[in-house]
């Protein structure tokens, strides 16, 4: 009976290869992950490598460019100009960020405190972020007036000088004006997130640390910051990235001037491209910030893969 | 036309009703009485024309009354769309790269040259236009037509004079009746009026239309050129030297902080008493009308210095029209630059502009505005005293691009600021030049 019964059981067909692509769970993930992929090489990869690939050819506004290779390249290797924007990028955005962290921390830290009407005080930090960027950029276009400086004015009131202030007709004035600005702007971002990040510090961490005897910034150094350097990592790649892209704030206050001084590589990308005609030549000048940007995002994404960096130990 | 238009139409009388019925009934589009235009509009055409914002408000009030009487007249309705003048160029741009936008664009300067291509030819416009109210001034067939060509592919519907502006009692009492003819002399007035505390401010920023204009001035009246006729960068000169140093002396005669003005900080300044001279269009003297009686009572316009070149060398802004091909009613754009140009619509928006705007047609020069107040008299020149961008060379993209990059503006304001020396200044801009016209 059993060899007869295993005689007439019929073994199933093997599957086509059809109905595998459709059960495998292997390929269904592939399958669901399909509309994302497609979505981010639709809108992220495709304008990237078009890009890149208009960087490699003479293409000016209206007109279709042919392949020159890394011609633009070699021009702007070249082009005192170009490297004068590499500089003020790299500047502003070391500078920027240096003080947005160091800001941003001491701010979120004050906030993290029980303070009066804390809720209040938290929504107004916020302010600078949310006020559209040209607004207060111009509002700062306004205050670094030649002629018209409210700084100026307030210190000539007081006595404390006697002509205005050339905020942006000096290079270095100008530079220093816009990355303020950017500070402005940039610390609620930090302060906020991090803010985020300290309330999820265990408290009990705290009140052990005061048993033990620690003083604050014992408390600070051994607590607070390991337990942050994980937000930290993802914030302070966030600002570097936004403040290396950083387009508005220039054009509205300074278009790139005086003589240049403040053009960071996103205005004269822009400047060469849509206002002189030269698409590929702006194209590369975009290109050449990919690496600076995956120089910073990489350093965050290994930062991230580092559990013990993360806890704030030493490596292994 | 678009139902709203007509029902508008409708609107404004039974026997325009009337007529419309009437012109539907026999099939072809609506004969409106007083649309009478050579370039004959495609049946229901709407446009999208963008432009630069006003800076004088009776000037755009005028031009939209235009607008709408062109609605009235011809049925075709307009939606104007505003842009500050730095953020024209741009638009356009992208628009002739994706083939999508305005159906027209009113520019500054060389703009149509960056994409000829893009261009709807207008030759047949331009030369009806010309046969009627012509001739054209000299540099208007050149910013109109196609660069070594004799095909229009824009028309410069207007200019706007770009004088120096100056306080009187300021240049009284520096020792000048007014201001100097001479380059010398007015370095001399520069120096009296900085030491009087009244100085003289230029914007050196990247002004477009003030910071070119001047610059451009100052190297063209020492015989310096970013180009010659054959498009050949002979920048690096003698003149260009002696232009820089010039300008670079000027520039510590002049209010701090020029080097950070775009076209609107001399504005602001002339009306605060904090420069006493700049150069500029007609709209600070209507401002300070309306606003300082006593500051327009004692300012006025002059022409620019010659330099030792011996000749006048004005730059003066030029703004063209143009129409894309991509556009599905080239005719009636060519329709509403025409009607623009009727003397209905022209004089009154001339009238209104109160000499901001300048005339590119002789036969429009003769509108009073520029002789009932002899203020304004020396704007009516502007057009036909004005050179072109590129200067002896041609006015097409190159030019166009080498404006847009300030090129000559940086070369002045790295010298003057200190910033480079003057040779490494000069050098800088050839060098930039050079990859423009190669």
């Amino acid at each position: 009976m059993a060899d007869a019964a295993i005689g007439t059981r019929t073994i199933p067909a093997e599957p086509s290869a059809w109905s595998r692509l459709k059960t495998n769970r292997d390929w269904l993930g592939a399958w669901f992950m399909l509309p994302t992929a497609a979505f981010l090489f639709l809108f992220l990869a495709y304008p990237l490598g078009l890009g890149v690939w208009l960087s490699m050819t003479d293409a000016r506004i209206g007109r279709e460019g042919i392949f020159v290779g890394f011609e633009n390249f070699t021009w702007l290797y070249d082009d005192p100009v170009f490297w004068l924007s590499v500089f003020n990028t790299l500047l502003y955005t070391a500078v920027a960020s240096v003080f947005k962290f160091a800001i941003g921390l001491y701010l979120a830290i004050l906030l993290n405190h029980h303070l009066p009407f804390k809720a209040f005080l938290r929504a107004i930090v916020l302010l600078p972020f949310i006020v559209p960027t040209v607004l207060s950029a111009i509002a700062f276009w306004w205050m670094y007036d030649p002629q018209f400086s409210i700084i100026s004015w307030t210190l000539k009131e007081l006595g404390l000088i006697t002509t205005n202030i050339n905020f942006l007709g000096d290079p270095w004035n100008a530079r220093w004006s816009v990355i303020f600005a950017n500070i402005w702007r940039g610390v609620p971002f930090v302060a906020i997130t991090l803010l985020a990040g300290l309330q999820t510090v265990p408290p009990s961490l705290y009140e052990a640390a005061t048993i033990d005897g620690a003083n604050r910034w014992q408390m600070f150094r051994h607590i607070t910051y390991p337990m942050l350097t994980p937000i930290i990592a993802v914030v302070m790649t966030f600002s570097v990235l936004f403040t290396f892209t950083d387009f508005q704030l220039i054009w509205a206050i300074t278009r790139g001037g005086p003589v240049n001084a403040t053009h960071l590589m996103a205005t004269l990308s822009y400047q060469r491209a849509i206002l002189g005609g030269y698409l590929g030549e702006g194209a590369a000048i975009s290109t050449a910030m990919i690496p600076f940007l995956l120089a910073a995002i990489m350093l965050s994404w290994f930062g991230l893969q580092r559990r013990k960096w993360q806890q704030g130990e030493a490596d292994d | 036309m678009s139902m709203k238009s007509k029902f508008r139409l409708l609107g404004g009388g039974v026997a325009l009703a009337g007529l419309l019925v009437a012109g539907t009934l026999a099939g072809s589009s609506p004969a409106l009485a007083a649309c009478e235009l050579q370039f004959k509009p495609e049946d229901g055409a709407e446009l999208t024309l963008l432009r630069w914002k006003r800076f004088i408000q009776a000037e755009e009030d005028a031009f939209m009354k235009i607008v709408e009487n062109f609605q009235k007249d011809c049925g075709i309705t307009v939606n104007v769309q505003n842009e500050s003048l730095d953020d024209v160029q741009p638009k356009a741009s992208v628009a002739a790269n994706v083939n999508q936008g305005p159906d027209m664009v009113w520019g500054l300067y060389s703009l149509p040259h960056l994409f000829p291509d893009k261009l709807v030819d207008v030759t047949d416009l331009a030369d009806y236009l010309a046969g009627k109210y012509g001739p054209w001034v000299p540099s208007a067939v050149k910013y109109g037509t196609k660069a070594g060509t004799s095909e229009w592919i824009d028309i410069p519907i207007a200019y706007n004079g770009n004088y120096i502006n100056y306080r009187i009692s300021a240049v009284e009492k520096a020792g000048f009746k007014e201001p100097p003819k001479t380059t010398a002399e007015f370095m001399e007035l520069a120096k009296a009026l900085k030491e009087q505390g009244t100085p003289l401010g230029m914007a050196l920023g990247h002004a477009t239309g003030d910071g070119n204009a001047w610059v451009h001035w100052a190297l063209w009246s020492f015989g310096g050129s970013l180009v010659n006729e054959n498009d050949e960068v002979i920048i690096n000169s003698p003149e260009t030297k002696a232009a820089v140093e010039y300008v670079k002396e000027l520039y510590g005669y002049m209010a701090p902080g020029v080097a950070a003005w775009n076209d609107s900080n001399n504005n602001k300044a002339f009306m605060s008493g904090e420069v006493s001279m700049t150069n500029n269009g007609p709209s600070i003297y209507p401002a300070a009308k309306k606003d300082a009686p006593d500051i327009a009572a004692d300012m006025n316009h002059a022409k620019w210095p010659v330099g030792p070149v011996g000749k006048p060398t004005e730059f003066h802004i030029a703004y063209p029209m143009m129409i894309f091909k991509y556009s599905k009613y080239p005719n009636a754009a060519k329709g509403f630059i025409e009607y623009l140009f009727q003397p209905a619509q022209y004089d009154m928006w001339l009238q209104a502009a109160v000499a901001y705007l300048t005339p590119p047609l002789e036969k429009y020069e003769a509108n009073s505005v520029f002789t009932d107040d002899p203020k304004l008299t020396v704007f009516r020149d502007a057009a036909r005293d004005t050179l072109t961008a590129g200067y002896e060379g041609s006015v097409g993209e190159k030019a166009a691009s080498a404006l847009a990059e300030f090129i000559v503006l940086d070369m002045f304001a790295n010298a003057a600021t200190g910033n480079m020396s003057v040779d490494d200044a000069i050098a800088q801009a050839e060098r930039q030049a050079k990859r423009i016209y190669r």
